[in-house]
């Protein structure tokens, strides 16, 4: 009755990428920013997993600016990876340019293949196989809603 | 060794998926074929609007839906059958019960008692009553090894507690309450006592009579029974003296322009065309039980989770929640350092093996254990020893994938993954 399953290690560790597992055991930007200019907080109701983001904002140009940002999670490895490699590319970027980075990582968990070959998704390449497990994909996400509702134009 | 004799083979989804693992029964249950055909040939010989047609086919109908109504009652030990109420489920249940009953009884000042293991649906339709009906709503807190707190019970029940409201069995730890003990105490006050039966009626013998509580809520797809069918078995008394539920067809006696008088038990809390089919359904699941023996469904199960605590136990890293297994049915609560629950639940998936990941619709209880998530795996009749050894070995790939080959010991920073692609 046993390992009639489909699935094996190769694909929990096609699943698991080495990159996800490391930004899971060494977040880059987790923790709270004292002087913040937003938090937000999302939650994934179905699971109760919870994500905090600040951010400093640069408002001098056109645009907003991330200046800096962190986050808390005490959620699975892989909102806390996604929300770890989220610090480091919104940092320094405006707020078109993340919502454009966001929808272009939500097609790439969606399946679309030409996601997969687009480079501005730089490390957040590592979710590709996510598409196959639907059921993570809010976890992925979560993280990327409190961003965008932190640049949301008071 | 113990043997454990599977019934698999009466599930054919679980036939057709020999390599599944299904450890998630305490969400719902499988369904055996004996239900399926049940439900199947009632629609192919038997179906019809029941108490309405004049007409033979309307009468078989309306039959089989009082015959479903007897055989579950007769499972439960309930003598009167019309003392139970069809419903969707607990969740209905419960609502009815807090809404029916509690707008209607409970007043300002008064106390309403649940206990820190509750699901949120014997949870939520009792704190909004209270802060409905101006009421102080008190949790009753858990010993460590969650199970409810006799003493704190005794102490949170006053002459001003209307009604107590407990699982029988959580849903998230397992754990049994003696409803023996709850009932005396509330009994001593007057208070009502409202039971949430979810995980007991599919996996425990239930003798209502001998219970003395004042209501008991399940639901049918736990038992082998389709979604969408459940019951509420209330007392008589009680449930005469209560307003309608739902208002609408079958469940009145005359309706004037004015007024309208409501029709008797238990058709007075049926509002509208019941779901006949689910009854019947219902039905041929508690025959499926009741072949089995339900000692001997408790006795399969405790002899899993039994092994299952052992097992989990002796990995490194891994917590248990809830009391031992003569204490608890089963369902087991755990967590691995280092490893968050949806984690777990997604690598598990990955060899087959179906557990649920979260809080459980228990976040009171939850955030008192001080953790935001939990692996649960939870047995029914058709699991069998080798569910369980997937289970563990499950565990171990995932302690592989996130710490390397090597044993970790608890409290032990997780090293980089030796990759061995
Ligand atoms: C203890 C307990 N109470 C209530 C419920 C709610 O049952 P249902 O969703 O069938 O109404 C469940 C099941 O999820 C449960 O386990």
């Amino acid at each position: 009755m046993t390992a009639t399953h489909p699935a094996g290690s190769a694909a929990l560790e096609a699943l698991y990428q080495e990159q996800i597992l490391a930004h899971y055991r060494h977040p880059h930007g987790k923790g709270t920013l004292a002087a913040a200019d937003a938090t937000v907080t999302t939650r994934n109701p179905l699971c109760g997993e919870e994500a905090t983001v600040t951010v400093t904002l640069d408002r001098t140009g056109p645009d907003v600016r991330v200046r800096d940002i962190r986050f808390t999670s005490d959620g699975c490895s892989i909102s806390q990876a996604s929300a770890s490699m989220m610090t480091d590319l919104a940092r320094g970027r405006t707020a078109t340019e993340i919502a454009a980075l966001t929808d272009r990582f939500a097609d790439l968990l969606r399946g679309d293949a030409a996601a997969t070959h687009d480079e501005t998704l730089g490390p957040l390449q590592a979710f590709a196989t996510l598409s196959r497990v639907p059921a993570r994909i809010p976890c992925a996400l979560l993280a990327w809603k409190a961003l965008a509702d932190a640049l949301r134009p008071q | 060794m113990t043997t454990v004799m599977t019934r698999r083979a009466d599930f054919p989804l679980l036939v057709r998926q020999p390599g599944l693992h299904y450890l998630d029964s305490a969400a719902t249950a499988q369904k055996p074929a004996v239900v399926l055909d049940a439900e199947r040939e009632f629609y192919e010989t038997s179906y019809a609007n029941p108490h309405r047609g004049a007409y033979a086919l309307s009468a078989r109908a309306t039959e089989c839906y009082h015959d479903a109504r007897t055989g579950v009652a007769r499972f439960f030990g309930l003598r009167d059958a019309a003392c139970l109420i069809f419903t969707r489920g607990t969740t209905e249940s419960l609502n009815l019960v807090a809404t029916a009953w509690g707008m209607h009884n409970v007043r300002p000042g008064d106390e309403i008692v649940v206990t820190r293991l509750e699901h949120h649906a014997n949870f939520v339709p009792w704190q909004q009553l209270a802060l409905a009906r101006g009421a102080a709503f008190r949790i009753v807190e858990l010993t460590p090894d969650g199970r409810v707190d006799i003493d704190l019970l005794r102490h949170a029940v006053t002459p001003r507690t209307k009604v107590v409201a407990v699982a029988h069995v959580s849903n998230a730890l397992g754990t049994i309450t003696p409803l023996g003990e709850v009932a005396a105490i509330a009994r001593s006050v007057g208070a009502l006592v409202v039971v949430d039966g979810a995980q007991s009626a599919p996996h425990m013998a239930v003798d209502i009579e001998a219970l003395d509580v004042d209501f008991y809520a399940f639901s049918g797809h736990k038992m082998g029974a389709p979604t969408g069918i459940g019951g509420l078995i209330g007392r008589r008394e009680i449930l005469e003296a209560m307003p309608p539920y739902q208002m609408g067809g079958d469940m009145i006696e005359v309706v004037g322009d004015e007024r309208t008088s409501w029709n008797v038990l238990p058709h007075k809390f049926e509002a509208g065309t019941p779901n006949v089919g689910g009854a019947v359904a219902l039905a041929a699941a508690v025959r499926y039980l009741t072949s089995i023996g339900m000692t001997e469904v408790r006795r399969h199960e405790q002899t899993l989770t039994a092994m299952a605590i052992e097992r989990l136990g002796a990995l490194p890293g891994v917590r248990l929640y809830g009391p031992d297994a003569t204490r608890r049915s089963g369902v087991v609560s755990f967590t691995v350092d280092g490893i968050h629950a949806h984690d777990l639940a997604t690598i598990l998936d990955q060899e087959g093996v179906c557990v649920r990941a979260g809080h459980h619709c228990a976040q009171p209880l939850l955030r008192r254990l001080g953790v935001s998530a939990t692996a649960r795996a939870s047995f029914f009749v058709y699991n069998d020893a080798a569910d369980v050894d997937a289970l563990v070995s499950g565990v171990r790939s995932a302690q592989t994938l996130f710490h390397g080959p090597r044993v970790v010991s608890p409290g032990t920073p997780a090293r980089p993954a030796t990759a061995s692609r």
